[in-house]
């Protein structure tokens, strides 16, 4: 079986793997990193997002071994010990969730966004989370919370850069 | 999916020879259609080739009016190119609407064009352009490198290097959304050049991409959208599915092509 | 305390910092010692007989543990899956109710039927073994509509005609007496289309057998634990309930679809003792197409018959309802209870008859998704309002008003059945014409054909029944199971509380809704109230969440007890300050003494409770623990308006909704946030059914749309923001009075966007349009308009 070494959350692992093992599987089984899910096996719910080498994919559709020596980072490295990223706490000050299955990769979505767009408009999020999924919320306050998360985002890069 | 044994060959000369080898080998660019149809047990290879370490076919180069993108290269990196931007900017906005942001992320221009997926957006644009196709062995014209649903004129062992895109003088692509999948139910690519205007149309065909020659006839002597208010589409080898029949796709044409040369003015 | 925390104001939910974290705990992240893996080989067929099954070579496969098939199961005298709702027939007679094998023995009745189990030491040698076996299927014709279900192939040999019953409710004789007097008739015909509910979530379940205790464990995907116990025990396996542990941990979502016991629960329950090792099934996407239950598919034709002023005088319905393959749970009660009896709407109709079909076809099984049953009902009556106003020249607002059961009509006696408690039918329209800006309408109509659009807006007006309860109705009615709530509170020595709920949350926000009311009802802040739910083990007992019912049923259990509580507390309370009990008055989580200074707040009394050290043991228990079971009178009746606005494209048929005001009374409300976000994800369900959501099969049986490529799920670009508000007309018989807002937003909205679809299409000369109004059928519809009017 072949071997393969990655980041995953900052931390160096590695594993024998079958090459027809899925990331999301590696991340999950491996790893017990159960916080990213599997909602769908056509590549279109977006709940197995993750962030490889820094920008987001669908961890259901990259082999493990097709990881070998990226950067993974998932939503359990999201957080500073027990302070959230300032998405996370968007969502949770917007109500951006409810079961909580989708969560994980609007999350992880919705950071990549803010990344190549820091002030996008509703617009331009509802577009971006085309491919993200979730059944509960109608959207409504997702929207809200990307655009306070990328708020959140902005004063934290300025008072950083001050 | 089924069992198969992995390779990550360091260049294109590598994979090609790991092609040569194995019968049975497959080569994954991006994945994003390749690890699904894996998974539901559609493809059976033995070996899978990863094209991911061959930095010979990655990279954006601008020159004498032409733009080669590599084949390895990522829609989101065509997308968020200064140098498409600049030379071709229809091209730039297509490959920025294909799937969704992490789709984005990991498919590639040679894996789309490979696969041909009759709903895929990069064939339209390839045939529109009139992009050359280079690959291992040769450069094939785009007229005569998307043969059908899902066929191209590889063969075996070929691989795709690079897309050579001759620059237009204006070009838009519309692309009506299946609701479901959001691939292309309707789409449509248009490029006024010095040789005339070309109209690549995706998602509509029986037999996968197709230039529209009509449109073109009527765009070529007037650069307008009234210009295709005469034009019969036919419906004709269109797709029939429940999201829209051979009549709606004809009317999606006229509609999108309408609209794309409004985005040229 | 309460002004931070209690009833009335929005706290953030206690629950979402573990899902934001990747820290939940759904029941596929579990992995338990030793586990093996489950796959379920499912029929390709809709209908075939099974001649013989070779699992042979399949069972020499690399990692393979053990292979099943339904014979092992027969052979086993494991039951059928049971139906939780008799109905009974107009003549008299019990509906047809064939058995529901959980592996078929030797015929499959649609895509994706059960044929066998194979545990393996990974899924995908399980897999890879599935292949290997080898099925004799000798195909049979399907019956697949159910508009042709009557003169179809059988799908049960022991069943007539396909038909499951023929029921009636309602007076015939005076809707034909209304008829008789009409100054005139509008007929419509609507289809009420096929949906699959998609919770984000796939199920999944893990059977386990401890062969020390003899104890199975079953971790499920479930809005119920308790009732999948109670059925699965009791009919399926035949186990004890106190050898049975159900455990529901977080569930991402279930909009109906994981209320039912499912045959995958019983078979790998069942095998974990055969096979030595717990056993994981969790289903891919395109499984949940073909196994979770589906929702709607009601074909009806109604007749409203109106008085020259637009008074309705009579409404008659004749409805035929798909029940798929098999009876799932409650499959029966949704084209009956929960959709008949909601007809009278809003309205005064003083004579209402409906006949209702069920029928049998080789499709997945169809039961309760979200609403069930009343968005039906609301669908078919806000549809033939608005053409009954169109057809006689009356403003579609103004036939409403008139109709409206008035405020002072309460308690209302609707001619099929139902008694509502309280309603304002007409506060909740007033609200949603301001909020939506219908004045300003015509302009924004003027400006949007400037640009080549078409712009309509839609109303609807709705009641529906939930809280699903009364447990004497609904046992009058057929249901087999008791519908009330249970709750236990227990208070920890140092002033803790633990709350175990028999309901269920998976995104409803209980473990803040239900802490809320802890908070304000015994004065502790919230950081001390904990909401156990969801393990069989550790709640006494439970009905479980659906049917909006959790607050309305489950909330007043909660309340019971902690009456309860604070009885029991005043007497300790009563007997440590040294007064009697009934001079002891507890407010802000203290109790004090009338007219003196003495005062001992919750948590003293708590711990006391715990160290009795003086107790009158005859007259005061130690502990302080309490439990009720809560079964209420009626149902709850949440009403309101929805306007919804769109633009249509008319070159490409394109309905985009530019506007959704949602003004809904769902009682009082607990926490604003959390209901306007129940109501946001239930408007975006309706408007899904609306304009882009369909389960298609082909003439064969296949699914046509059996995976998000072709099965159109909303996304974020198909929704403007939504405008949400409340009116308030409390419950008169809860204490809370509270009504249940889970389901409103998707009983509500479709008809007010199939409304806006059809005003925008007017000038266009189109008249009628089905769910769900895609691009295709919209434009198709213009060009047969444009055709009909130019061969006038």
């Amino acid at each position: 079986m072949p071997t393969v070494s990655m980041t995953v959350n900052g931390k160096q692992v590695s594993g024998e793997v079958d090459a027809r093992k899925l990331l999301v599987e590696f991340l999950r089984e491996n790893l017990l990193l159960t916080g990213t899910h599997v909602g769908c096996d056509t590549s279109q719910c977006g709940a197995c997002v993750v962030h490889v080498d820094g920008r987001s994919v669908k961890s259901c559709t990259m082999l493990a071994v097709m990881a070998d020596g990226a950067s993974v980072t998932t939503i359990e490295g999201m957080a500073s010990g027990e302070t959230m990223h300032p998405m996370q706490e968007a969502f949770r000050e917007q109500h951006g969730l409810q079961c909580g299955f989708c969560t994980p990769g609007m999350v992880m979505s919705a950071v990549d966004l803010v990344a190549v767009n820091p002030d996008p408009s509703e617009a331009e999020i509802r577009h971006w989370l085309g491919g993200n999924i979730c059944r509960c919320t109608g959207y409504h306050n997702i929207v809200e919370a990307v655009r306070d998360g990328a708020a959140r985002m902005r004063a934290l890069g300025k008072a950083a850069a001050e | 999916m089924y069992a198969f044994e992995y390779h990550r060959p360091g260049s294109v000369a590598d994979a090609g020879a790991l092609l040569k080898a194995n019968e049975d080998a497959k080569i994954i660019a991006g994945g994003m259609t390749m690890i699904p149809t894996l998974k539901q047990r559609l493809a059976m290879p033995g070996e899978l080739v990863d094209l991911r370490d061959c930095a010979d076919l990655k990279g954006i180069t601008v020159s004498g009016g032409t733009v080669t993108i590599g084949a390895m290269t990522k829609h989101d990196t065509v997308a968020s190119s200064a140098e498409v931007k600049g030379a071709i900017p229809a091209l730039a906005g297509l490959a920025g609407n294909i799937g969704d942001p992490a789709v984005r992320n990991r498919g590639t221009l040679g894996g789309s064009i490979a696969n041909n997926d009759p709903a895929a957006d990069y064939p339209s644009a390839c045939l529109a352009l009139g992009a050359t196709i280079v690959t291992t062995n040769r450069e094939i014209a785009a007229e005569d490198f998307f043969t059908g649903l899902f066929e191209t004129a590889l063969e075996e062992g070929e691989i795709i290097t690079a897309v050579r895109f001759p620059v237009p003088e204006k070009a838009a692509y519309k692309k009506f959304d299946q609701p479901a999948s959001r691939y292309a139910l309707v789409g449509v690519f248009v490029a006024k050049t010095a040789g005339g205007v070309r109209v690549g149309v995706t998602g509509a065909g029986q037999d996968g991409v197709f230039r529209q020659t009509d449109m073109e006839a009527a765009l070529s002597a007037n650069f307008a959208p009234e210009a295709i208010d005469g034009v019969m589409v036919s419906p004709d080898r269109l797709n029939v599915d429940i999201h829209g029949d051979a009549a709606y796709r004809a009317n999606l044409i006229k509609v999108m092509a309408k609209r794309a040369v409004a985005d040229c003015a | 305390m309460s002004n931070v925390t209690g009833i009335g104001v929005s706290v953030k939910r206690k629950e979402d910092k573990r899902f934001l974290m990747g820290r939940g705990n759904y029941t596929d992240d579990i992995a338990r010692p030793g586990m093996t893996h489950g796959y379920i080989l499912r029929s390709p067929h809709a209908h075939a007989k099974i001649n013989a099954i070779d699992t042979t070579e399949a069972e020499k496969a690399p990692g393979v543990v053990a292979i099943f098939t339904g014979k092992d199961m027969a052979a086993d005298g494991v039951g059928s899956v049971p139906c939780g709702w008799l109905i009974t027939q107009k003549d008299g007679s019990p509906m047809n109710e064939p058995a529901h094998p959980p592996l078929v023995v030797d015929r499959v009745r649609h895509v994706g039927d059960q044929v066998a189990l194979i545990v393996a030491e990974s899924l995908a040698q399980a897999k890879d073994a599935a292949e290997l076996i080898e099925i004799d299927y000798e195909e049979m014709p399907a019956t697949v509509g159910v508009a042709s279900a009557a003169t179809g192939p059988l799908v049960h040999d022991e069943v007539a005609g396909n038909l499951c019953y023929d029921w009636e409710i309602g007076d015939a004789a005076a809707v034909a007496e209304a008829f008789s007097k009409a100054h005139h008739i509008t007929k419509i015909d609507v289809t009420n289309n096929r949906l699959i509910p998609n919770a984000m979530e796939p199920r999944a379940y893990i059977g386990e057998f401890d062969k020390g205790t003899g104890e199975y464990t079953l971790y499920t995907t479930s809005q119920n634990p308790h009732v999948i116990r109670l059925l699965m025990g009791a009919f399926v396996l035949n186990i004890p309930e106190h050898k049975l542990r159900v455990v529901a941990p977080d569930v991402g979502g279930g909009f109906g679809s994981k209320i039912f016991h499912y045959a995958e629960e019983a078979i790998v329950t069942w095998a974990a003792p055969k096979v030595g090792r717990p056993i994981k099934w969790t289903a891919e996407r395109s499984e949940s197409f073909m196994s979770d239950a589906h929702g709607r598919d009601h074909v009806s034709h109604a007749e409203l018959a109106l008085a020259e002023d637009g008074t309705f005088l009579g409404f008659k319905v004749e409805t035929t309802a798909n029940m798929g393959a098999y009876l799932s749970t409650f499959a029966t009660s949704v084209p009956t209870y929960l959709y008949a009896t909601l007809l009278a709407g809003v309205y005064k109709t003083p004579a209402i008859h409906c006949n209702v079909k069920s029928y049998f076809t080789n499709t997945v099984p169809v039961d309760a998704y979200r609403g069930a049953g009343r968005p039906e009902a609301t669908y078919l009556i806000e549809r033939i309002v608005d053409k009954a106003a169109r057809e006689m020249g009356l403003d579609r607002v103004e036939i409403r008003r008139k109709n409206f059961i008035p405020i002072d009509a309460f308690p209302y006696q609707t001619p099929v059945a139902l008694q509502y408690d309280s309603g304002n039918y007409f506060a909740t329209l007033d609200r949603a014409e301001d909020m939506a800006d219908v004045a300003g309408f015509p302009a924004r109509k003027a400006e949007a054909a400037k640009r080549g659009k078409l712009r309509g807006l839609g109303y609807s007006t709705y009641v529906e029944a939930c809280g699903i309860a009364p447990s004497a109705v609904v046992g009058s009615l057929g249901a087999r199971a008791g519908l009330f709530e249970s709750a236990v509170v227990r208070v920890h020595p140092t002033g803790g509380v633990t709350i175990f709920t028999g309901s269920h949350s998976h995104g409803q926000g209980h473990e803040t809704t239900f802490a809320q009311l802890v908070s304000e009802t015994l004065g502790i802040p919230l950081e001390n109230v904990e909401i156990s739910h969801g393990d069989t083990n550790k709640v006494p007992f439970g009905m479980g969440t659906y049917g909006s019912r959790s607050l309305a049923v489950g909330g007043e259990a909660l309340m019971k007890a902690m009456n309860k509580v604070v009885e029991k507390a005043r007497k300790i309370a009563a007997h440590v300050l040294e007064t009697a009990v009934e001079d002891v008055d507890f407010k802000d989580g203290v109790f004090t003494v009338a007219g003196t200074d003495k005062a001992m707040p919750f948590a003293q009394v708590a711990l006391t409770a715990y160290v009795p050290h003086n107790f009158p043991h005859d007259q005061l228990e130690p502990g302080l623990e309490e439990q009720a079971f809560y079964d209420p009178m009626n149902f709850t009746y949440p009403g309101g308006c929805h306007i919804c606005e769109v633009e249509v494209d008319p070159d490409t048929g394109v309905t985009q909704v530019v506007g959704m005001t949602a003004v809904d009374d769902v009682g009082n409300v607990v926490n604003p946030m959390i209901v306007h976000g129940q109501i946001h994800g239930g408007l975006a369900q309706g408007i899904g059914q609306a304009l882009l959501e369909e389960c298609v099969y082909d003439e064969s049986g296949q699914i046509v749309t059996g995976s998000y490529m072709d099965y159109a799920m909303p996304r974020a670009d198909a929704f403007p923001s939504f405008k949400v508000d409340n009116c308030v007309t409390e419950c008169t018989h809860n204490s809370l009075g509270v009504k249940g807002c889970g389901e409103v937003g998707a009983i509500g909205s479709p008809p007010s966007v199939i409304n806006a679809v059809l005003d925008a299409l007017l000038d266009v000369g189109v008249t009628d349009i089905s769910m769900p109004a895609t691009p295709a059928k919209v434009w198709a519809a213009i060009q047969g308009a444009k055709t009909a009017q130019a061969a006038e």
